[in-house]
């Protein structure tokens, strides 16, 4: 287990230094300057600015100052919000995106799971069409289209929650759901297929044979074996989720990471979009090496690469 | 291990009201309340994003200086588009109309200290040094020796700002500047505390080391979510401020803007606070609650004068006539635009008859002129033309390219191609020269036609882009400047208006306009012809 996570770690590292080093030179490579505005600038102070930002160096050096700075994870001021860090923008906005992420992502499992399970127990019949639809329904409804109904009728038309803002518990819910519902109709699609793939497997039909009632075996037995292609679905999902959802916190008037990924690459802001590339990056990583270790944990069977036979 | 409590729906619930309970520990005190009819002076506003740079010298943005202008006060404010005294209770002018001398009435910055002339001093030259990277600095070159301290020829010490005393300022500029009062109530002209701005350069940034001297204070700033203004009981006309407190939620989008005013969550919407989006400007006006106002700012399309097509004159002129303006106005933009058949807004004094330098959607002239072109290009037919149509992502930028692609296909018979880029690099291509036909917008930040014309006056400027320049046109802007007779002035300029038009290295297309709604409960809330609203003078039943 050791040595099998200490390989990961170093893989890690590895994917982290391509990372940096592809999004450097995808920084070189777009056209625009994050100075450029409506008004024409001085060329003496697009200097300044130039030099204060260490944009004047040439590349190799830029390179070089840029791989130290992530190291230290240091990324430096923001180049569109003055004097503001780009950690500071990310220790800010970071914990708003973790809670509406967390929340979405408890949300989108309770219900994903509990859709595939009725699906998959009633399988072929009335429940089980009427889960599958509103599993599609998650899955192709575009989640801003979602957040635009959910605005306008629980919000405007029945006054239930704020239309935006992010002031407190009610604020919270309408995104929570819009961001939830594509990823419950997923997960709701992956435990049915695997559930039904466990509903036909020996040790079911032995309990069943017992005489365990529906929901007892269910829960016993073949849950557990069903939730295995869940929980692989779970690290990008929860990547994706605690970073944010730039159409959400958009639409939602929501203070999270989600838009600074977005607006920072239009603006050209280098500094903001090394430092929530890194950011993300790590999360991902991260995310995807818990899985695999979630793995051992949920089916014994499963045998970690490098771990002692 | 058992993991046989797998009851997640239920889990899910209570779970998900404490983290969100843990979330939101962050923001601002809870202040759900109900919008209508509470006694509080309170004012809800809403900006479309987290203004990025919250300093008087450093603010190029709009949504920036919605929220200075409103902390801070300069020598002067604008009142119906008029400059009074504010910081300043009087100033004289010297014979030559060079040397202004203000003296300051007494009042407080925020935090308990004296307004100085120090203060002002202090922060026009802080803006001026190069070093500090103000991005708009030469709004203040009318002061002698600005220009030349910015471009680091000159030193500070030969900029024309003086604090003779606590409460005496002096500033000489560089020639007679008739619309100088009215720079003086611009962001970049207000004075930034001394003490603070030294000990702190990020004074800017949060709300608890922010100092102002207007009428409102910044009470707190949730980054990217919402900032309070409060009133300054201390401000020197405290007694005429009516609103106490005003809160500027930040909303992105414009479709979540308009449920939030239908949905009485804010108060107002329009520039400077929030944006009315086009889809909703026919239901507005149906329902009769559209405000609209003059906007000292022109939507043109630049000519690139130094491509090989776009060079010549007759081509230009046939583009720029063959545009149905009024058309456009009616069925695209819809916000009651004034088609522009000249450069400087009908809100700028002696400017705009409704004669214009041409006819609107004259095709017949138009062809004329394109016949012209054409042969002077050696093309034997507007077939064998091609020309692109440049400009940044954006809905609106995008129908309004369309209709004028689909005029000059029907009605001149050229092939056009769009092009459209992100904002940056639509910037990058606009100012490579690397275009045929760019749109692009102007407003001014002082009402006057010199604001307009001024970039045009050489080729070099970076503002021109369009490569054109005219030895007459350069002479009599310069000329202009040095006008002190104000009716000579402005025959001047209105000649040079002549000559751009007649040369057209740009086609106007129209006058900007402000949009707006406004609850009932509020009033005397009127963007002015710049599109800045000073909320000391509104007031809310």
């Amino acid at each position: 287990m050791l040595k099998f996570i200490i390989k990961r770690l170093l893989y890690i590292v590895l994917a982290m230094y391509l990372i940096i080093t592809a999004t450097f030179f995808l920084m070189q490579l777009a056209p625009g300057s994050p100075f450029a505005s409506e008004r024409d600038l001085p060329p003496a102070i697009e200097e300044q600015l130039n030099a204060k930002y260490g944009l004047d160096n040439p590349w190799y050096i830029q390179y070089k100052d840029y791989l130290v700075d992530t190291m230290t994870f240091d990324f430096g001021e923001s180049m569109k919000y003055t004097g503001r860090s780009t950690n500071d923008l990310i220790t800010e906005s970071f914990p708003v995106s973790l809670a509406l992420g967390l929340q979405a992502m408890i949300l989108a499992i309770g219900i994903g799971i509990l859709l595939g399970v009725v699906s998959a127990l009633y399988h072929n019949k009335f429940p089980d069409y009427a889960a599958t639809i509103i599993a599609i329904l998650g899955i192709s409804v575009p989640s801003f289209i979602l957040a635009g109904l959910l605005q306008y009728y629980l919000s405007y038309k029945m006054g239930l929650f704020p239309v935006s803002g992010w002031k407190g518990f009610s604020y919270t819910i309408l995104p929570a759901f819009a961001i939830a519902i594509t990823h419950a109709g997923f997960i709701a699609k992956l435990t049915r297929s695997s559930m039904l793939e466990q509903n036909n497997s020996d040790y079911v039909k032995l309990a069943r044979a017992k005489g365990l009632g529906k929901w007892t075996v269910v829960f016993k037995h073949s849950l557990r074996n069903a939730l295995l292609p869940v929980v692989t679905y779970l690290g990008p999902l929860f990547a994706g989720v605690i970073t944010g959802s730039f159409v959400i916190e958009q639409i939602f008037a929501v203070p999270g990471l989600g838009r600074h990924f977005v607006t920072s690459i239009t603006n050209r802001d280098y500094t903001v979009i090394m430092g929530t590339t890194v950011f993300y990056s790590l999360i991902l990583l991260f995310a995807v090496l818990i899985v695999d270790i979630l793995y051992s944990v949920i089916d014994p069977r499963i045998k970690l690469k490098g771990a002692k036979k | 291990m058992k993991y046989n409590k797998v009851v997640l729906p239920a889990m899910a619930l209570s779970l998900s009201a404490f983290l969100a309970a843990c979330g939101s520990d962050d923001t601002t005190k809870d202040t759900d309340k109900n919008a209508s009819g509470d006694a509080a002076k309170e004012l809800n506003l809403l900006i479309t994003s987290e203004p990025p740079k919250l300093h008087p010298q450093l603010a190029t943005d709009s949504t920036s200086g919605a929220i200075i202008g409103n902390a801070f006060e300069g020598l002067t404010t604008m009142v119906n588009g008029e400059p009074i005294l504010a910081a300043a209770e009087d100033y004289k002018v010297s014979d030559d109309l060079l040397t202004y001398t203000f003296t300051l009435r007494d009042a407080e910055w925020s935090n308990g200290d004296k307004v100085t002339a120090e203060d002002f001093a202090f922060a026009w030259l802080w803006g001026l040094n190069p070093e500090n990277a103000s991005e708009y600095p030469s709004i203040l070159y009318a002061i002698k020796g600005a220009e030349k301290y910015n471009n680091g020829q000159g030193t500070a010490e030969e900029v024309g700002i003086k604090a003779i005393d606590e409460k005496t300022l002096e500033v000489t500029l560089e020639a007679p500047t008739p619309y100088f009062l009215e720079l003086t109530a611009f962001r970049t002209f207000f004075p930034i505390h001394k003490a603070t701005a030294e000990a702190n350069p990020n004074w800017f940034t949060e709300a608890d080391s922010y100092v102002s001297n207007g009428p409102y204070n910044l009470a707190s700033w949730a980054h990217s979510s919402e900032m309070v203004l409060e009133k300054r009981d201390t401000y020197w006309d405290a007694e005429n401020v009516d609103i106490e407190k005003v809160n500027v939620a930040m909303v992105e989008s414009e479709t979540t803007q308009m449920t939030m005013f239908d949905n009485n969550e804010v108060d107002f919407l329009g520039a400077p606070f929030g944006t009315i989006s086009l889809d909703s400007i026919d239901r507005l006006k149906s329902e009769d609650k559209l405000n609209v106002s003059d906007l000292s700012g022109i939507y043109w399309y630049k000519f690139n004068t130094e491509d090989d097509v776009m060079q010549n004159e007759n081509i230009r002129k046939a583009l720029s006539l063959s545009i149905d303006r009024e058309g456009l106005v009616k069925n695209i933009t819809k916000g009651e635009q004034e088609p522009a058949l000249g450069i400087v807004p009908n809100s700028v004094a002696g400017f705009g008859d409704d004669e214009g330098y041409f006819q609107d959607a004259n095709y017949e002239e138009a062809k004329k002129y394109l016949d012209a072109g054409l042969k002077e290009l050696g093309l034997a037919s507007a077939a064998d033309l091609e020309i692109k149509v440049s400009y940044n992502t954006s809905e609106a930028h995008a129908a309004i390219a369309q209709f004028i692609q689909q005029g000059w296909t029907k009605n001149l018979g050229i092939k056009i191609k769009l092009d459209n880029a992100e904002w940056q690099v639509y910037l990058d291509k606009i100012n490579g020269g690397d275009y045929q036909v760019g749109r692009m917008g102007w407003s001014a930040d002082y009402n006057d036609a010199y604001s307009f014309l001024e970039m045009y006056s050489s080729a070099e400027n970076g503002n021109n882009q369009t490569g054109w320049s005219n030895a007459e046109y350069t002479k009599l802007l310069k000329e202009s400047t040095t006008e002190t007779d104000s009716a000579k002035r402005l025959e001047k300029l209105l000649e040079a208006e002549a000559i751009i038009m007649e040369d057209m290295p740009v086609a106007p297309i129209y006058f900007q306009t402000n949009l707006n709604v406004v609850s009932d409960k509020v009033e005397n809330m009127v963007p002015d012809a710049k599109g800045t609203i000073n909320l000391k003078y509104v007031d809310v039943k």
